[in-house]
């Protein structure tokens, strides 16, 4: 069968290879995640100061418990493809499937174009030249990635766990190589730290750039398709992803409050390179360099990976047109998705403005984030306890999808501190998209067929 | 039993025009704003007069670290200087509530609507 076949939605599919297992998913979730500890992260040092931004990291951690709480439950039941967006459709409706859909690819392209940005950023620090051109970097960075993407799944995630666990343990060279055990020494936490520069609105501000420690892991969820033994690879990679995550912000930040100014951690393109640059030591350097292009290159692979399988579920259920939902016929992977995402990540990443472009990601993250809490309340009111088989019961409901909602809300006005323009841009995207959906898209799509559950018919319905 | 939904069949040509919408509303929406500056950190910068470590509030540690990284008090001056703005403008701010708020409840509304549809053809 030809692609163009499979394009034009006949019946006959062909369905993405099962051959991941649990390091996969860890190596996709945490290779997403890890580059939010060598760059974006210290942008919340800039809002709040360094312990407003080590605040920010504990308030934004409880953020992410609830997340795992409500997400373990509704993942653990919708045994369907898509993650967040599979659940959408069965639990709230069309509409908000296709905005969930949009939120993962917007999340992932703009935090793809971000690595692109810090890669370049970085082989310009290295080079010491002002007129560097870190343009063909970019672009070399994700056409080489789109390339390793479009040929396969496998190779790709394979090479994404090797490269993580390498900036992974750059890291903890990194923290080792500071002497914690001895401060003083290389780390100077005592004249170093301040005072919250602004107070404790500035704490709240730092919320913003808090979600950067931990966003993407999620995105484990999204593989779900192409996991061998979903039951157990997703549980085990997401949680010791989440583990690894927490150890990483902790050594990231104490190693890096103690060795830079927070004026200038807070606006640092690269703070984990600076920080072994005025540690003084070579080894650390060239250590850190290497660490921080491979953190980058990682992220954006996972974030060209989960990415385009979400614009290609929309494309299949033909949320997007029907085109994107094509499987290469050798390959096996959605290229048409692949490739159609790749410009919107190059020319964001040419505009140089990591924070904005950050914010964009952080943004359509927070959006998903207020959705789970109106999911799980939906879900358990659609079908009681005891209505459907449950993979996991989540306790205290609904306490933590209210705490997840007051905490995004909380979010929502640290974006507006600072950054209210780009908060609203964003808006403008999201409601034009849905009217776009609303009132032209839909005609498209088969109404049946976006229930694929063996459920009861919900109550109320 | 309700009549099955049957979708009218999309054109090339109307795939390839709803595919370039959805890209232009990204940049229209978010890459113009982001090239012309409308988006981004409210900040205010106030360098002081006389530029010195201590001037700028660096004590002695502070300034060691800012000289390893390259910088002398005239090039870090604006670094250090420049502060975020968190005057709230009660205006702005009831208008960024209604449109986040009123987005999500648009998007649940009109999403049980369409539900309903799903659950209608798929159960009946």
């Amino acid at each position: 069968m030809t692609d163009h076949a499979i394009a034009a939605g006949q019946p006959q599919r062909i369905n993405l290879l099962k051959v991941l297992g649990p390091a996969h998913v860890w190596a996709l979730g945490v290779g997403i995640v890890l580059v939010g500890e060598f760059m974006g992260w210290n942008f919340s040092v800039g809002k709040g100061g360094a312990l407003g931004s080590l605040i920010a990291c504990w308030v934004i951690g409880l953020l992410y418990t609830c997340v795992a709480m409500i997400d373990s439950e509704v993942t653990s039941t919708v045994a369907a493809a898509g993650g967040q967006y599979a659940q959408a459709k069965h639990i709230i409706g069309p509409l908000m499937a296709f905005n969930v859909g949009l939120y993962l690819v917007m999340a992932y392209t703009m935090l793809e174009a971000a690595d692109a940005l810090v890669v370049g950023d970085l082989l310009a620090a290295v080079a010491g030249t002002e007129t560097f051109n870190t343009q063909p970097w970019v672009v070399l960075t994700i056409a080489v990635l789109a390339f390793l993407n479009y040929r396969g799944v496998f190779m790709t995630l394979t090479v994404n766990f090797i490269i993580t666990a390498a900036a992974f343990i750059s890291l903890v060279v990194l923290f080792v190589g500071t002497q914690p055990w001895n401060p003083g020494a290389v780390l100077q936490h005592r004249e170093l730290l301040t005072d919250l520069p602004y107070g404790w609105i500035g704490v709240i501000a730092a919320f913003h750039f808090g979600i950067w420690y931990y966003l993407g892991i999620e995105g484990t969820c999204q593989a779900a398709e192409e996991v061998r033994s979903p039951g157990r690879s997703l549980p085990l990679g997401t949680m010791s992803g989440m583990i690894t995550l927490l150890i990483a912000a902790s050594i990231t930040w104490y190693a890096a409050s103690g060795l830079l100014p927070w004026e200038y951690l807070g606006q640092a393109f690269t703070p984990m390179y600076d920080s072994a640059v005025v540690t003084g030591s070579d080894f650390l350097k060239v250590f850190l360099a290497i660490g921080t292009v491979l953190s980058a290159v990682a992220s954006a692979n996972g974030c060209i990976n989960d990415a385009a399988r979400a614009w290609f579920s929309m494309g299949r259920d033909r949320y997007v047109p029907l085109w994107f939902g094509a499987v290469h016929p050798r390959y096996r992977t959605p290229f048409r998705s692949i490739l159609i995402l790749i410009p919107i990540a190059i020319s964001f990443a040419f505009t140089g403005l990591l924070d904005q472009v950050i914010t964009f990601s952080i943004l359509s993250g927070l959006l998903g984030y207020t959705f789970m809490p109106i999911n799980m309340i939906l879900f358990r009111r659609k079908w009681p306890l005891n209505s459907i088989r449950r993979g996991y019961v989540h306790p205290f409901h609904p306490i933590p999808a209210l705490v997840l909602l007051a905490l995004c809300i909380a979010t929502y006005f640290a974006v507006f501190l600072g950054y209210g323009n780009q908060l609203l841009a964003m808006m403008a995207f999201y409601i034009g998209a849905s009217l776009w959906f609303a009132f032209h898209r839909y005609k498209y799509v088969r109404r049946g067929d976006q229930f694929t559950m063996s459920w009861p018919k919900p109550q109320g319905y | 039993m309700a009549r099955r939904y049957e979708p009218p069949r999309q054109s090339g040509i109307g795939q390839f025009i709803d595919s370039i919408f959805i890209v232009a509303l990204v940049y229209a929406a978010m890459f113009l704003p982001l090239i012309f500056g409308l988006t981004g950190g409210g900040t205010v910068t106030n360098v002081p007069e006389t530029v010195t470590w201590e001037s700028l509030g660096q004590n002695p540690t502070m300034a060691a670290q800012w000289e390893k990284l390259g910088y002398t008090p005239e090039s870090a001056a604006e670094i250090i200087s420049t502060r975020f703005d968190y005057t709230i403008d009660p205006v702005w701010f009831i208008i960024t509530a209604l449109v986040i708020g009123g987005y999500f409840v648009f998007v649940v509304r009109y999403s049980d609507k369409e539900y309903r549809e799903v659950i209608s053809e798929r159960f009946e």
